[in-house]
């Protein structure tokens, strides 16, 4: 938290006394974040504590009962997520977001997946289908374009192989790598992972955050990410917002978080007493990744 | 032999109507999951708007090239239907899409009275007939077949090779794919849904049209009543060939307008219909998913 005083503050995304009710449940109670420009902010909480709720309301899938959620592009424009229909929020908003449980189109092709996610890009260049099929030479550059920026990709995601397999054969890992990149694909300013690396085995998990790196890396694109492997979070994440019964309980960068005891003591649910020790474990742990991957 | 292939010519023909009709209910099952039981109202008003132009055409125009009136015809009818389903879809199915599956299905069935009877109280309750717009035929071989059936039977290629290729080949047909398979996704990716499934309401109508104005063409009536049975066929064939499958959908048209002709051919003509159901329930029984349907797996 010290960290950030120093440096001018560009926030990507605000929200603003969010709070969600499901009926006599308070599911988010008066939540309030940001997250940086260009940076990977990570949502970490015990199950249950709200993280994907907050997704929902941030990617338009739930209206929330209460907050505001500011989401400011580069270009200076702002928008308020939790007023525009969710179709919107990657079109203008540019937020794009993925799944817990993976929602691919898996009838399609793994290239046609990528393709889907530039429709709107397609759609108007070939004139709602009318001009693109008279074979106008703005709907084929269009195509090119979007066929290039698939391959680049699927690239990135090392898929390029399996570009016309369907999209539902693909291993678990790889079905992630494409979610990831399919979102990608729809040109968006922040991305949010919902649990990128749930169900994935080690080697997959670190190729995939050499593919969050490269993201951020080369598009400067905003990621937020909720995640429960902690490696995964403390590797790459530049600022950790950790969420409990639907309250913030600490907010700031990963060294911090990871020895705030309020963290330790709700995220790993051990007695104050306990903290040392639970501390002096996850270096351990820590150490022991540090020899996997260097 | 030569009456076995003339046979297969006219249930090649009839087949071809029943295909383009069950193009519609096929996609609109496939991208909302509900049967659009006005559809076989949507052709028969298509036939109508094609016999109103007819009407005009030559009540004003006499002496129009055949094919230019049979492209207006076309046109219009297109144009009539797809509107018709287009505001169908606006004001009866999109508001109900949220509530359970039952709803739509029943205000569909609505629809269909709705345009029926609409038909009826404007066109008159009385066989509309016209006369025989192409009436040459050629003797191949034995076998007569007339120009009206090589065109219903070409102008149904041509159609399905656009229709393919719409839905193969371009952003809306991905889109629409898309759509069938995860809606909520893509809408995440910046698709309108909403539009997708308007286009593809007013794509199955127009397909309908045009069958309606062949079905005028071949058979020179059309009254308000014909939406049902060519309706319930064309259902048929879509069901029969696998619901949501394109080429399911013209393989089943195909194979209920030859299981008729046939059946006509060689037993008594009253059981035509009973012989097509039949087929239906001994197919569905044994292969419940249609015969180019994918089953569906759930992978757990």
């Amino acid at each position: 938290m010290a960290l950030k005083t120093t440096m001018t503050k560009d926030p990507i995304l605000k929200v603003e006394h969010l709070s969600m009710r499901f009926g006599g449940l308070m599911a988010i109670n008066d939540f309030s974040f940001e997250a940086e420009r260009g940076e990977i902010t990570a949502l970490i909480g015990p199950n249950g504590a709200g993280k994907t709720t907050v997704f929902n309301c941030v990617t338009g899938f739930y209206k929330p009962t209460m907050g505001m959620i500011t989401m400011k592009q580069r270009s200076g424009k702002e928008f308020l997520l939790e007023r525009l229909p969710d179709f919107e929020i990657t079109k203008h908003a540019k937020v794009a977001r993925t799944f817990q449980n993976i929602r691919m189109f898996s009838g399609l092709t793994v290239l046609e997946n990528l393709l889907v996610a530039q429709h709107n890009k397609l759609m108007q260049a070939s004139g709602y289908t009318i001009l693109g099929l008279l074979g106008f030479p703005a709907y084929r550059q269009a195509t090119k374009e979007s066929l290039e920026l698939a391959k680049h990709w699927l690239e990135m995601a090392s898929l390029t192989d399996r570009a016309d397999d369907p999209a539902g054969d693909l291993p678990y890992g790889a079905q992630r790598r494409l979610e990831i990149a399919r979102a990608m694909c729809t040109g968006p300013e922040l991305l949010c992972l919902d649990e990128p690396a749930a169900g994935l085995n080690p080697r997959e998990s670190l190729a995939l955050n050499e593919l969050l790196q490269a993201i951020r890396r080369d598009t400067g694109t905003s990621i937020l990410l909720i995640e429960h492997d902690m490696s995964v979070v403390m590797e790459i994440s530049d600022h950790v917002v950790v969420l409990e019964y639907g309250q913030k309980i600490s907010d700031g960068n990963p060294e911090f978080v990871k020895h705030d005891p309020k963290v330790i003591a709700a995220y790993l649910g051990v007695e104050d007493e306990e903290v040392e020790e639970v501390i002096e474990e996850i270096e351990e742990i820590e150490s022991e990744q540090g020899g996997i991957n260097p | 032999m030569e009456y076995f292939i003339q046979q297969l010519v006219n249930g090649l023909t009839l087949g071809s109507i029943y295909g383009m009709i069950a193009i519609g209910y096929t996609m609109v099952y496939g991208i909302i999951g509900m049967i659009n039981f006005a559809h076989g109202d949507i052709f028969m008003l298509g036939g109508f708007a094609a016999l109103i132009v007819f009407l005009v055409l030559t009540s004003f125009l006499a002496g129009v090239p055949v094919v230019l009136a049979l492209l207006l015809m076309m046109i219009v009818g297109m144009l009539a239907a797809a509107l018709w389903n287009w505001t169908i879809e606006r004001v009866a199915y999109r508001p109900l899409r949220g509530s359970f599956r039952l709803a739509p299905l029943i205000t569909a069935i609505g629809m269909s009275i709705v345009l029926s009877n609409f038909i009826q109280v404007t066109q008159g309750p009385r066989n509309k007939p016209i006369p025989p717009l192409v009436s040459s035929v050629y003797n191949v071989f034995g076998i007569a077949i007339s120009l009206k059936q090589i065109v219903i039977v070409v102008i149904t290629a041509i159609l399905l090779s656009v229709f393919w290729y719409i839905v193969n080949r371009t952003p809306l047909g991905r889109a629409q794919r898309a759509t069938e398979q995860d809606r909520k996704m893509a809408a995440l990716l910046g698709v309108d849904v909403d539009r997708t499934i308007s286009v593809t309401f007013i794509m199955g109508a127009a397909l309908a049209a045009v069958a309606g104005t062949m079905y005028l063409m071949y058979y020179g009536v059309v009254v308000f009543t014909d939406g049902f049975v060519p309706g319930v066929k064309a259902f048929t064939a879509a069901v029969l060939g696998g619901i949501g499958s394109l080429p399911g959908a013209v393989l089943g048209g195909l194979l209920i307008g030859l299981i008729e002709s046939l059946w006509s051919a060689y037993f008594t003509i009253d059981y035509k219909d009973v012989a097509t159901f039949s087929i239906l329930a001994i197919v569905l029984i044994f292969k419940p998913s249609g015969i180019l349907g994918r089953p569906e797996v759930e992978k757990v």
